[in-house]
């Protein structure tokens, strides 16, 4: 599904991510640990094709297709989607506009039907009752004011309503009480499928607790370091990064 | 420079001769000695600083003398039409035999024949707005309009719109008045639509008077379309209500020209409350002026001026707001806001927010920004999938949104949205 080669990507004048190789398979969870500042944000923003992250050399490719030339419109209708770990506030802008506007446009892009909006209705409705969202939220402008858990839950929504091939979580965990935590894993592991492949992105083992991963992959100096099976996510609560900022020093 | 002004006065002063003697001859002195004070109005009067009217008229364009005979008007929304066509009030295209009860409507022509004192007091603005040389000059030079009274305690369901349309094939001055006046506890809806059906380039001046007796309520939407590069529209909203009256606005000023809305509102009873929201679409060269000011002469008032500019290709922006607290209007409560969207390199943007406040137990605050496009909100929408322009005119649209979400009238709500929407697309197919 996804397959990451060998990646430089700098920002600005700053390398940030040095020769990093990675492989996701469809249907695969793979979790993405590593300190603070290492690069792991800067990864989801140049998969999903953020301006100004830009790859230097290297190659990301879904399902075969390199997507580094692709504007993020099109790689979302390809089937990326990146929940953010800070959602952006559009004031002004109901969520129910911009939750049809952005399925609509993915559609059209794929020479897709639009969806009528009976049914985008139908859709959301039991999407955001599956999630917790009350259907008021829907109607006020995306995002704003809303708290840190709504937001988050608010990813999820467009997640399932969007159905991507490839999704990364971007520290989905990050400001979330145990309780919300669990609405947010629930919902996401209602959409793992054969067809799909997750890359998600976390600080903690917390939220592999609830989230089970099928690999785990060390995130340090803008590179892999190690590759495991969900015990390195054990082994990594237990002992730090250390060896890995460690060998930076070295 | 010196030479050309004082031909533009001297125009204008011929226009004044001719006018003089038809009705009204005391307003029209006095607005004419007001206007003569300072002349066409240039950059060195402050609150003319940002929109140059007198390099912009040159040589006036001769005063409007015949509007059209025959002419079909489109309708874009359901409402009871009034039409000032070419600086005359046609009764022919307008809807007199609908007026509901409770509505009274002459033109102004007859009204300053007939020389009702009190309609001639309310015409008449003595206060806040005299010191203006251009709605002085609507004063001296006023050729037609209208004069509506809405009977106390009438609620008029069906909208109110005053077209002042300009339809000449050669550059014409227009100068039109209107009067609005609601009784006590009176509602109403008044649409008002300044537009152009030719591309000559009008010079129209206009201004609409609202008297609002205690307790009324007027929604007012006001819509600036059409228009060439060339030409001038300055339209004056002045507003008087009294105690516990309100007013709820919005203006929508899109089109092309230099066009200036000024708001002079004078809140004179208690517990009066004023909302003047707008919003701009700028394209190509327009200048759009908005420049209020609201004036809070008794106690428990409440404005809210909430402005949004978005502003494309080279035109250009103003917005100066000046809200005054008089001595005594305790418990004022004021909340002015402008922000500007600029969308090209060239595109320009002038905030001048004011507070004069002389009342010390008040709340009033400003708040004037200027910006692009915001890079987060743009990432945030394309990586959704909406492709570049489109997640632009979301967040565009929402921006607008922001100043109109006081309408309450579905159908003006749709209307406006509908404008706002059709700018955008022409946005995005280019």
């Amino acid at each position: 599904m996804l397959e990451i080669k060998d990646l430089h990507v700098s920002v600005g004048e700053r390398e940030i991510i040095k020769g990093l190789t990675l492989s996701v398979k469809a249907g695969e969870v793979a979790a993405i640990m590593g300190p603070n500042g290492t690069g792991k944000s800067t990864l989801s923003y140049v998969i999903a094709g953020r301006e100004g992250y830009e790859a230097t050399s290297g190659d990301v490719r879904l399902n075969g297709e390199n997507i580094l030339d692709l504007d993020p419109a099109e790689r979302a209708a390809k089937g990326v989607f990146l929940a953010f770990q800070y959602p952006v506030e559009i004031p002004g802008v109901a969520t129910m506009t911009f939750l049809k506007a952005a399925l609509n446009a993915q559609r059209r892009a794929r020479g897709e039907p639009e969806l009528q909006t009976p049914e985008f209705m139908k859709r959301v409705k039991e999407a955001a009752a599956s999630l917790g969202i009350a259907p008021d939220m829907l109607r006020r402008p995306l995002n704003a004011g809303f708290s840190g858990g709504e937001k988050k839950r608010m990813e999820i929504l467009q997640m399932a309503l969007l159905q991507p091939r490839l999704a990364i979580l971007d520290e989905t965990d990050s400001g979330l009480d145990i309780d919300a935590l669990r609405v947010v894993a629930d919902g996401v592991n209602a959409l793992r499928s054969p067809e799909r492949a997750f890359v998600v992105i976390t600080h903690y083992q917390r939220l592999l607790e609830y989230i089970r991963p099928d690999s785990v992959h060390v995130m340090a100096q803008g590179r892999i370091m190690r590759s495991g099976g969900p015990e390195l996510a054990l082994e990594l609560e237990e002992r730090g990064y250390q060896d890995y900022i460690a060998q930076e020093a070295a | 420079m010196i030479k050309l002004a004082s031909e533009a006065e001297a125009t204008l002063s011929s226009f004044y001769e001719e006018m003089r003697d038809k009705g009204a001859p005391r307003l029209r002195a006095a607005g004419w000695a007001a206007f003569s004070e300072s002349g066409v109005p240039n950059r060195r009067v402050e609150s003319w600083h940002y929109t140059d009217l007198k390099t912009a008229m040159g040589r006036p364009a001769p005063l409007a003398t015949a509007s059209r005979a025959a002419l079909s008007l489109p309708r874009a929304h359901d409402s009871l039409r009034l039409v000032m066509l070419d600086g005359a009030f046609r009764p022919d295209l307008s809807d007199i035999a609908r007026l509901p009860d409770g509505v009274v409507v002459l033109s102004l022509r007859d009204a300053l024949g007939q020389g009702e004192l009190h309609v001639m007091s309310a015409l008449a603005s003595a206060d806040i707005g005299a010191q203006d040389p251009i709605l002085a000059l609507n004063a001296a030079l006023m050729q037609d309009g209208v004069v509506i009274q809405i009977a106390p305690g009438a609620a008029i369901d069906r909208a109110i719109e005053l077209a002042t349309l300009a339809s000449a094939e050669a550059a014409q001055s227009t100068y039109t008045r209107a009067l609005v006046m609601l009784g006590a506890g009176a509602r109403a809806t008044v649409i008002e639509t300044l537009g152009a059906l030719s591309s000559a380039p009008a010079q129209d001046n206009s201004a609409l008077v609202l008297r609002l007796a205690p307790g009324a309520r007027l929604d007012l939407v006001t819509h600036f379309s059409g228009g060439v590069d060339q030409a001038i529209r300055v339209a004056s909203l002045l507003a008087h209500l009294d105690v516990g009256a309100m007013i709820n606005s919005f203006a929508l000023i899109e089109g092309e020209g230099l066009n200036r809305r000024q708001i002079f509102a004078r809140l004179d009873g208690e517990k009066a409350r004023a909302v003047f929201n707008g919003a701009t679409l700028g394209r190509g060269r327009l200048h759009a002026d908005t420049t209020l000011i609201v004036d809070h002469a008794k106690p428990c008032g409440e404005s809210r001026e909430v402005f949004r500019n978005i502003l494309d290709d080279q035109s250009v922006g103003v917005f100066q707001g000046k809200v005054i607290v008089r001595p005594g209007a305790q418990k004022t409560d004021g909340v002015m806001q402008s922000k500007a969207l600029l969308l090209s390199e060239q595109a320009a943007m002038n905030n001048k927010p004011e507070l004069e406040i002389f009342a010390d137990d008040v709340q009033c605050g400003h708040g004037a920004t200027c910006g692009r496009l915001d890079k987060d909100q743009l990432f945030y929408l394309t990586a959704r999938g909406l492709p570049r322009r489109e997640a632009e005119a979301l967040l565009i649209e929402g921006f607008a949104n922001e100043a109109m979400n006081a309408i309450e009238d579905e159908q003006l709500q749709a209307f406006l949205s509908d404008r706002v929407s059709a700018w955008l697309s022409r946005r995005i197919s280019r």
